[in-house]
């Protein structure tokens, strides 16, 4: 539902707040253990979660992500899993706004309509196609529309004005800023073009949808210097995965929970 | 039907561009790059210079009259692309592509590559054209064809394993747009098939259809009509546009593309993505593609490498909608047969990947008529597949010979 996304910014706005998006691969590092990162990245103050629906070619991604998907893939993850998954998360949050992130086939194998229904039904509110454009969305978008379900697109540092204004016309979730030239994954530092980037976008997007800037972010500095430049909300990924990739168990889920934690901060300015 | 798509970078329902955002600005680019050169005749003329003084255009379209007489029906023509610099096709679109990217100011050339062909026909433009190219080669191909590795070195070209998902040739072309993203505003994708999003299979298409106005004016010349039939292997389908294409108003001209059978299309172990695919997105474009209930991509399998891929170009996917061409599949074995034919025949050593169309050529052939006509395009000679086809021969030899001990 749209509603649990604007109400959960709103509520952010008026505690002077940026919203943590977390994302996860759905089955990694088992389908048992997805359910428990989340809430692990929920308790340690994540905001927003994205489910990660893998694709076995996923061109936007960098190798964690890569490699992550590769593994729930081979442990049986399938899309039909993910969104039993997805209602399962909905049961135990009823506020919390969920996105699944996945590729554009894995919609168009099951028929556009069947699949968003289905994801409707178990409880999500929005997708994130990242091979999803503009031009080639209309059916996505319509269908989306029909069933109060929320499009994110994409936007990049190369990003044109005008394509730009197109892209926040046809989005209702929230813009997602690439941060960087380049695939998802941890990097150490930003550039300057990124921050121009994030403050370009908002000078556009105004009051009509919020700005999340993802790709590459993997620290509380980054999450600040991006939320100075005018960003409502961090999306890491990779960066949760990598925290994801030596322990397991307990320990695991403690490390993420304090890593959700240490970003939230940041993200309250603290 | 000639010149009346892509519209909006569409054939049918099939192409469009599925790419990620960063992309966008770059095909805009491409697209009216292309535009503008297309109809420029400085570079047409620049490129048909290099496809005639460097490449060896035209090639001959060859009459193989003992193959004929052996199988005592229709007449059996080849297109010689295997004549060409390279060895193959490849370089009509390399060399078009390259000396487009050239006047786009693009001096880094990426490129994917299965056993190498592509990555040769690429190194070769871009020494020749002193640009600098990279090529992504899946990991298994790699070890797999260490001697066409390194070919491209020699060539002056950076060649690097690809080590995610099936290590084979749509990794390597994943990877390739990854760098793309990561390095748009210097580099050029050079695509190897008529595959990917718009505009590359319609550009890779036009580069590649000086095969079949070729084959036009010389069916004319010899035999002062069109051929019935026109025979092409399909692998993503750059030789097979290339040869259809201008015929596609000529309806009297049946077109027969040939996919990879594999084992056998019931076997699973195949690359036929017409024949037992179904409608799904890769690589940037909506057209038929093998995967399962779930959407994700299967791996493929055909003994020539240049067909091992799990989709088609969407051009192809729409001609077989419309009915226009036909695609059928030969078998590993057939493919071999046809090897096996046309060396012993015509003393011509065809690649695999054209083994496949003349597999299928000879079995149309035994059914038409004495004064029909077939035009087979031989897309590649075959030195690369020598030692495939040695292994191929000594095991299935061996299994033969236990049988008998038994």
């Amino acid at each position: 539902m749209q509603n649990r996304i604007a109400e959960k910014f709103r509520e952010l706005a008026e505690k002077g707040e940026s919203a943590l998006i977390c994302y996860v691969v759905a089955g990694y590092p088992d389908t048992g253990t997805s359910k428990q990162v989340i809430n692990a990245l929920v308790n340690g103050g994540a905001d927003i979660i994205e489910v990660g629906i893998p694709f076995s070619d996923p061109i936007a991604d960098g190798p964690t992500i890569q490699a992550a998907s590769n593994a729930a893939l081979r442990k049986g993850m399938t899309p039909e899993k993910a969104l039993h998954l997805v209602s399962n998360v909905r049961k135990q949050h009823p506020s919390l706004p969920l996105f699944a992130m996945t590729y554009s086939n894995i919609l168009v194998r099951a028929g556009i309509e069947k699949f968003m229904s289905e994801s409707k039904q178990s409880g999500l509110d929005g997708f994130i196609l990242p091979d999803m454009p503009i031009e080639e969305a209309d059916i996505y978008s319509l269908t989306a529309s029909k069933l109060d379900l929320a499009t994110v697109f994409l936007v990049s540092p190369n990003t044109p004005e005008a394509r730009l204004r197109k892209i926040v016309a046809s989005t209702t979730g929230f813009i997602y800023v690439v941060s960087v030239y380049g695939i998802t994954g941890a990097r150490n530092s930003f550039q300057k073009y990124t921050l121009d980037t994030i403050r370009a976008v908002k000078q556009v997007s105004g009051a009509k949808v919020p700005v999340a800037v993802g790709f590459g972010i993997s620290t509380p500095a980054h999450v600040k210097s991006i939320i100075a430049a005018g960003a409502e909300a961090v999306i890491i990924g990779s960066a949760v995965i990598n925290k994801m990739s030596d322990e397991s168990g307990k320990k695991m889920l403690e490390d993420l929970r304090n890593f959700a934690r240490s970003m939230k901060k940041a993200c309250k300015n603290e | 039907m000639l010149g009346s798509y892509p519209i909006d970078g569409k054939f049918g329902k099939y192409g469009g561009k599925y790419i990620p955002e960063t992309l966008a600005p770059a095909i805009e680019e491409l697209e009216s790059a292309y535009e503008k050169y297309k109809n420029d005749p400085d570079f047409q003329n620049e490129l048909s210079y290099y496809l005639t003084e460097y490449a060896g255009r035209p090639t001959p379209l060859y009459f193989a009259k003992n193959l004929t007489r052996h199988l005592g029906g229709a007449k059996i023509y080849l297109k010689r692309e295997d004549l060409l610099h390279g060895g193959a096709h490849k370089i009509n679109n390399t060399l078009g592509q390259a000396l487009l990217a050239k006047k786009m100011g693009k001096k880094r050339i990426i490129a994917e590559t299965g056993a190498g062909q592509h990555g040769v026909g690429t190194a070769i433009a871009c020494a020749v054209l002193g640009l600098s190219a990279e090529i992504f080669m899946g990991a298994k191909d790699f070890e797999r064809q260490k001697l066409n590795v390194f070919r491209m070195e020699l060539l002056g070209a950076r060649v690097y394993p690809v080590k995610s998902g099936s290590k084979t040739l749509k990794d390597a072309i994943n990877e390739a747009i990854r760098d793309w993203i990561a390095n748009v505003k210097t580099t050029y994708y050079l695509i190897g098939s008529a595959v990917g999003p718009h505009p590359y299979p319609m550009m890779v298409r036009d580069f590649q259809s000086v095969i079949g106005r070729e084959i036009k004016q010389q069916i004319w010349e010899i035999e002062g009509t069109m051929p019935n039939a026109l025979v092409a292997c399909v692998g993503g389908g750059s030789n097979a546009i290339g040869s259809f294409y201008t015929f596609l108003d000529n309806k009297d001209v049946v077109l027969y593309g040939v996919e990879a059978g594999g084992k056998g299309i019931n076997s699973g172990k195949h690359s036929a993505s017409l024949a037992a695919g179904s409608e799904g997105i890769l690589h940037g474009m909506f057209t038929c593609i093998l995967q399962d209930e779930c959407g994700q991509v299967v791996e493929t399998h055909s003994i020539s490498a240049g067909l091992d891929y799990p989709g088609v170009g969407p051009e192809h996917a729409m001609l077989k909608e419309l009915k226009r061409a036909r695609y059928a599949a030969s078998t590993d074995q057939e493919a071999i047969e046809g090897f096996l034919a046309l060396s012993r025949f015509e003393g011509i050593i065809p690649a695999l990947e054209p083994s496949h169309a003349i597999s299928y050529a000879m079995k149309l052939a035994e059914e038409m008529k004495k004064d029909d006509i077939i035009v087979v395009t031989l897309s590649g000679r075959g030195d690369k597949d020598v030692e495939i086809v040695q292994d191929y021969l000594n095991k299935n030899n061996t299994k033969k010979k236990t049988k008998n001990a038994k």
